[in-house]
């Protein structure tokens, strides 16, 4: 899929909720325990089966990125099942703290 | 991106950790999402197409925020110190608004949360394209504007600028702006996002200001420059051991006031933020140890950054252009133009007032250092044109205010019939002082040139500054008129 930027994505196999900070102007496939990620707005959304090797969960609040393609999301609630692209896991993004200016 | 999904992620996130007042009484996010929820109800019910916020800061505030967002309405916070004139003015642009305030137009604001707590909350928030918040800018050159911020503009200088869940349980915040200043619009959903307990002060007093620090145990603050001064000129037991953090913005600080400032509490990190209504608050930060390093340094380069905006924040480009719309290199001054998700550029009535590539024209004028250090030089509408030359005050009222008898200056131009406008200024002394204006005139000779002298200084107990901090340079122009 090419998601935009803001666009909320839902798991199809847990309660996993992201919003989508980056995406590269490309077709990428964003799975949630090996099912891909739906559109929170499509009716038609479906469900799936949870892959057992795809387990490792997701915190809510992190932003988790591919380190190859420019894929950024936000978790906004957190589930049971690895987030990945193309099969590959992506990772927590260490944070640069700002200091708080308001 | 909603703003009602940051108030869902705090509720998962910490949703019994007090978030909004004092410890004792105040309010957890599980608590403010169902008072939302109620409150939206409310609006709902009264076919209002706006909740207009006209008191105080308070609980009822972050309240009306997420109610005005779960009815699918906007915000719109108004200062509650308009005339009877101004303020029918702006109701009238939204005849159907859920009303908040003190006055008896609609709800008080305790009415408002007792009636949002017996409402049906509503279950999920209205799917509209209505703007999240309103708010009408100072106009201290001109009538309101109403400058339109979406969700995806707050929601996105919040992901921006703010780390969710960041923050230890002992860190609060204390909120001493008022609610119709973006920064009392942005700071209620960065310290909600952050899981920051936000205290607020419903009007500023510099002894108040201290004893809250003190009984709140207070770790992070938010003041306009106005406020600092008076502060440190009340010359009371100035100590504040549980502040980490002071973020300053709003207009420009005074060099001596943010010096004694960081002399005076050498265990605060102090944060100087620029930005406007229209770009949802931050967009250049000043951090802590930039402060010190400039105040350390004996590099001029260095020291002058600390009369800098800093550097801007992830997701922000600026661009400053000449008069032709050219960018120009570092070091040189023009207009400060800005782009990134946060900016909003929109106004009620108006339209977007972006360009084709998506640029806000801030209407400040500024350079930027080979560093990247923002340096705003004021507005282009105050620039003083004298004989063909361009005057920014900022740059003449900098010197005024290194003088050890000047506590404040303003500098404006002056209708002249030979130079088109002369250089004419307001200072304030210090307290117990009164400096010969001549005197006050070499000083400036000597550090810029004749051109950039003032031709007449005169003294008063104070300059005109709305509530706010900003400075109302037609009441000088007006006041220097008068007096001429």
């Amino acid at each position: 899929m090419k998601a935009g930027i803001g666009q909320t994505l839902t798991s199809a196999v847990d309660a996993t909720t992201v919003v989508v900070v980056r995406w590269p102007d490309a077709d990428l496939e964003l799975t949630c325990g090996g099912a891909a990620m739906l559109d929170a707005k499509d009716p038609t959304a479906g469900s799936g089966t949870p892959d057992p090797a795809q387990s490792a969960g997701s915190l809510l609040g992190k932003r988790y990125v591919d380190e190859a393609g420019g894929v950024e999301v936000l978790c906004t609630k957190a589930g049971t099942g690895t987030l990945a692209v193309g099969g590959t896991p992506l990772v927590i993004k260490t944070a640069q703290p700002l200091p708080a200016s308001d | 991106m909603h703003l009602t999904m940051l108030l869902d992620m705090a509720v998962d996130g910490f949703g019994d950790r007090i978030v909004v007042g004092r410890r004792t009484d105040g309010l957890t996010p599980r608590q403010l999402q169902t008072s939302a929820r109620g409150g939206a109800r409310l609006a709902l019910d009264a076919g209002a197409d706006a909740v207009v916020y006209l008191a105080v800061s308070g609980p009822a505030f972050p309240v009306a925020m997420f109610a005005a967002a779960y009815a699918g309405v906007p915000l719109v916070p108004v200062n509650y110190r308009l005339g009877a004139e101004q303020l029918s003015d702006l109701l009238a642009r939204h005849p159907r608004a859920l009303v908040i305030d003190e006055h008896g137009v609609g709800r008080t604001p305790k009415e408002f949360l007792a009636g949002a707590a017996a409402a049906d909350p509503v279950a999920e928030p209205a799917d509209t394209d209505a703007p999240a918040v309103i708010i009408y800018t100072s106009g201290t050159t001109s009538t309101p504007k109403g400058v339109v911020l979406r969700h995806t503009n707050l929601v996105s200088y919040v992901l921006g600028t703010v780390e969710f869940a960041a923050t230890g349980p002992d860190e609060a915040a204390l909120m001493s702006v008022p609610p119709y200043h973006i920064a009392g619009v942005s700071n209620v959903l960065t310290n909600l996002y952050t899981g920051r307990r936000v205290v607020s002060l419903p009007a500023f007093d510099p002894a108040d200001w201290l004893a809250t620090v003190r009984a709140e145990q207070i770790t992070h603050a938010m003041v306009v420059p106005t406020m600092l001064a008076r502060i440190f000129a009340a010359g009371a037991d100035g100590a504040v051991p549980s502040l980490r953090s002071l973020a300053y913005g709003g207009a420009a600080m005074p060099p001596r006031v943010i010096e004694t400032a960081l002399r005076t509490w050498p265990h605060v990190g102090f944060v100087n933020a620029y930005g406007l209504t229209e770009t949802s608050a931050t967009v250049c930060v000043l951090g802590p140890s930039d402060h010190r390093a400039a105040l350390d340094s004996d590099d001029p380069q260095v020291r002058a950054r600390l009369h800098s905006a800093g550097r801007p924040v992830p997701g922000i480009e600026v661009e400053i252009r000449d008069e032709d719309g050219e960018c120009v290199p570092a070091g040189t001054p023009g207009r400060i133009w800005l782009r990134g998700d946060q900016v909003s550029g929109e106004y009620t009535g108006s339209g977007s007032a972006v360009d084709t590539r998506g640029f806000f024209d801030t209407r400040d004028s500024g350079r930027l250092d080979a560093a990247g250090y923002l340096f705003v030089l004021g507005r282009v509408d105050d620039t003083i044109i004298r004989g063909g030359e361009n005057i920014a005050p900022a740059e003449i009222e900098d010197v005024l205010l290194r003088h050890p008898d000047v506590a404040d200056a303003a500098v404006v131009g002056v209708p002249d019939d030979e130079w088109g406008q002369r250089l004419e200024a307001i200072v304030v002394p210090t307290p117990g002082t009164s400096p010969d204006p001549e005197n006050l005139r070499t000083y400036v000779r000597a550090a810029l040139r004749s051109s950039k002298t003032p031709d007449r200084i005169v003294l008063r107990p104070d300059l005109p500054r709305t509530p706010t901090g900003k400075l109302l340079r037609r009441d000088v122009l007006s006041d220097l008129l008068a007096s001429g």
